[in-house]
């Protein structure tokens, strides 16, 4: 895997990825993608973003050792790096920094965002505040319901939330309804796409704007351990955290690269959210990506008990991934989730996100097996303050 | 030669510009699909473009959202519409059928799979609104061999290299989208797109549908003196949601489409 140079020119990773817009958006998108090369050629725009992530978001955040959990598992240790410590509580607002930069950049004064548990919503909405930019975020009117704290986040940061009615009312239909608007309004609007998903050049920018979890684990990780990780483990909705953590490692083979799906109520019951393990390849959202859709093409409805892993695609960059057998792709379920949820509460102090929780799910599963002088890195990629509505009203306590 | 060239070289002759109502595959009813189909041509319409429902059309605006939820909800699949088209041809074998859509189910059921049944029933053009011609190239030469023409868009976003892509791979027509924004909108500038649609035609050397925002009579007249063909969409499909049966459906469509084919005939081309 050395010598890693995806994606090509037109945006391709392999068969998947690409720009499948109507047509209106192709000349924004070209604009978009020459703007972002500049900006990354240029030092000054480089420093403003580093000089963000410290001053604004907090990095580096610590890779830190979950000393009684590796303990109890009786395995590998466990590392885990700390999103859920940047400002607004996620991975997201690496991009959200990034992506907004470039929109002032490129004099838009107006951006757009989906938005599914309301964390990269929020992110977008925070920093669209501190450059003075106009933001208005679309979120399905499903999502809004079991993500209200977020919602009053946002109204709280300036933005305009736009509950979404149409489809399944989740993550989907948000990014169709986003989709929309910048092709009402392609001349003042900057579409900040949350994930490493949508038509090139997004899921490269993304990545790049999300590779310094994985630049800082892999310094980190030498320092503390004096070599690389075994094992590097997050959750994948869309992808972005585990791609930003993943990248940096790709051409290091003796780093296992591991994603978590959505395993909903269980892959049997067909409620759950696992494009990359039970779906195939077909085009939604401007790439060819791994998709849950029916015999006839039409996307299907997905579930997941967390807001952000219940989409029915993932990025295109996984897909590759996937197909060329370089990073690994399992499922944790609803229930799995929580119990690792309730765990890592209880072991380390630390309330994650639930989607967040569905990679510690499968770490815990691993762990055991594994030497103890051996690491695995959990992605930690958002805090779980914004869920325990949905955890305590899972056991019937009313906050 | 192929029928939507033959349509467009008779109406040629006869300085006007084609009439193309568009309605969703099984909206407002299943049975409804194929006699609403014979009252648009029966009305006037020109030639016809059908809609293949998608879960996720990221291009429409509401009404044609609705359309294809209904239609999907009713249990409407790709193969039943390429069915309906069939069915449409054993008495009418004059007037062009386009359907429009996006890519992925085309895909579900394989692009020469697709192309094949298409052709066999008779279907002239295909428009898939998500797939540019960059990302196209293979499909538009599986329909084109099978005698279908792949049509595709130009924005007023789309700049000289675009449209000369398009120029290179598009045939039967290419469809002009009025303005920046999704099916039933209403903003668009008309002085600005004839003006463009001017310059398409002479730089394209294919005729030029003009859709997006067309909701009137008087609108249709105003695009009908500079484009080779209108599409009306969304403010069919929202009168034919209204409808309660298949009869008043095609009593609505009848009454709405002879209005707007009455336009197109009454107005003179401004260019040849």
């Amino acid at each position: 895997m050395g010598g890693y140079s995806m994606p090509d020119a037109s945006g391709h990773f392999g068969p998947y990825g690409g720009r499948f817009v109507a047509e209106t958006l192709v000349t924004a998108l070209e604009a978009l993608e020459r703007a972002y090369h500049e900006a990354q050629q240029d030092p000054g725009f480089r420093a403003e973003l580093h000089s963000e992530l410290r001053q604004f978001v907090g990095r580096p955040n610590p890779l830190c050792h979950a000393e009684r959990l590796s303990r109890e598992l009786g395995g590998a240790q466990i590392y885990l790096k700390r999103e859920d410590l940047n400002h607004t509580g996620a991975h997201k607002i690496n991009n959200a920094v990034g992506q907004a930069l470039l929109a002032r950049r490129m004099g838009k004064k107006r951006v757009i965002a989906e938005t599914g548990a309301g964390q990269h919503g929020v992110a977008t909405a925070t920093v669209a505040t501190r450059y003075g930019l106009k933001c208005l975020v679309y979120m399905g009117e499903e999502d809004i319901r079991r993500q209200s704290s977020n919602v009053y986040r946002m109204r709280l940061l300036g933005a305009e939330v736009v509950a979404v009615g149409g489809g399944t009312r989740t993550l989907k239909d948000a990014m169709n309804e986003a989709m929309r608007d910048w092709v009402t309004h392609v001349d003042s609007t900057f579409y900040v796409i949350g994930t490493v998903a949508g038509p090139h050049p997004y899921p490269t920018m993304v990545r790049e704007f999300h590779r310094v979890i994985g630049d800082e684990t892999r310094a980190q990780c030498l320092e503390l351990t004096g070599r690389l990780p075994d094992c590097l483990i997050a959750c994948v909705g869309g992808g972005s955290n585990a791609m930003g953590l993943f990248y940096p490692f790709i051409a290091d083979p003796a780093v296992r690269l591991i994603g978590v799906e959505a395993g909903g109520l269980g892959l049997s019951t067909g409620r759950h959210a696992a494009p990359l393990t039970t779906g195939r390849p077909g085009v939604l959202h401007g790439n060819r990506t791994y998709l849950m859709e029916d015999e006839d093409g039409q996307i299907l409805p997905t579930h997941s008990i967390s807001a952000g892993l219940d989409y029915p695609g993932v990025g295109p960059e996984h897909a590759y991934l996937k197909d060329t057998g370089r990073a690994e792709y399992v499922v944790a379920t609803d229930a799995e989730a929580l119990t690792a949820f309730h765990r890592l509460c209880r072991t380390e102090g630390i309330i994650p996100a639930l989607e967040t929780a569905h990679a510690l799910a499968h770490a815990i599963r691993l762990a055991p097996a594994m030497r103890s002088d051996q690491t695995i890195v959990v992605n930690l990629s958002g805090r779980g303050d914004k869920d325990i509505h949905t955890v305590a009203s899972l056991e019937g306590i009313h906050l | 030669m192929s029928r939507l060239t033959g349509l467009f070289t008779q109406l040629q002759d006869a300085g006007r510009a084609a009439l193309v109502p568009f309605m969703t595959a099984g909206d407002p009813s299943l049975t409804a699909t194929v006699p609403l189909m014979h009252a648009l041509a029966a009305a006037g319409a020109d030639a016809i473009e059908l809609g293949m429902p998608f879960s996720d059309p990221m291009a429409d605006g509401p009404s044609i959202q609705r359309a294809s939820e209904r239609a999907l909800a009713r249990g409407v699949k790709l193969r039943m519409v390429l069915g309906w088209v069939r069915e449409f041809r054993m008495t009418n074998r004059h007037t062009p059928i386009i359907l429009m859509g996006y890519l992925n189910p085309v895909e579900a059921m394989g692009v020469i799979s697709f192309a094949e049944a298409a052709a066999a029933a008779g279907v002239d053009g295909v428009i898939l609104v998500d797939l540019t011609p960059e990302e196209g190239r293979g499909e538009a030469t599986l329909l084109q061999q099978r005698g279908i023409d792949p049509i595709f868009l130009l924005a007023p976003t789309s700049g000289p290299e675009r449209v000369a892509r398009v120029r290179s791979m598009g045939s039967g027509f290419v469809y002009y989208v009025s303005l920046r924004g999704i099916t039933g909108a209403t903003s668009a500038d008309w002085v600005e797109v004839l003006q463009r649609v001017r310059d398409l035609r002479r730089q394209l050397g294919l005729p030029v549908a003009v859709g997006f925002g067309i909701r009137d009579a008087a609108t249709v007249a105003r695009v009908a003196a500079e484009a080779d063909a209108v599409v009306v969409g969304s403010a069919l499909v929202e009168q034919l949601a209204e409808c309660a049966t298949d009869q008043e459906a095609i009593q609505v469509a009848t009454r709405f489409v002879q209005a707007l084919a009455e336009a197109v005939r009454t107005t003179e081309r401004v260019c040849a």
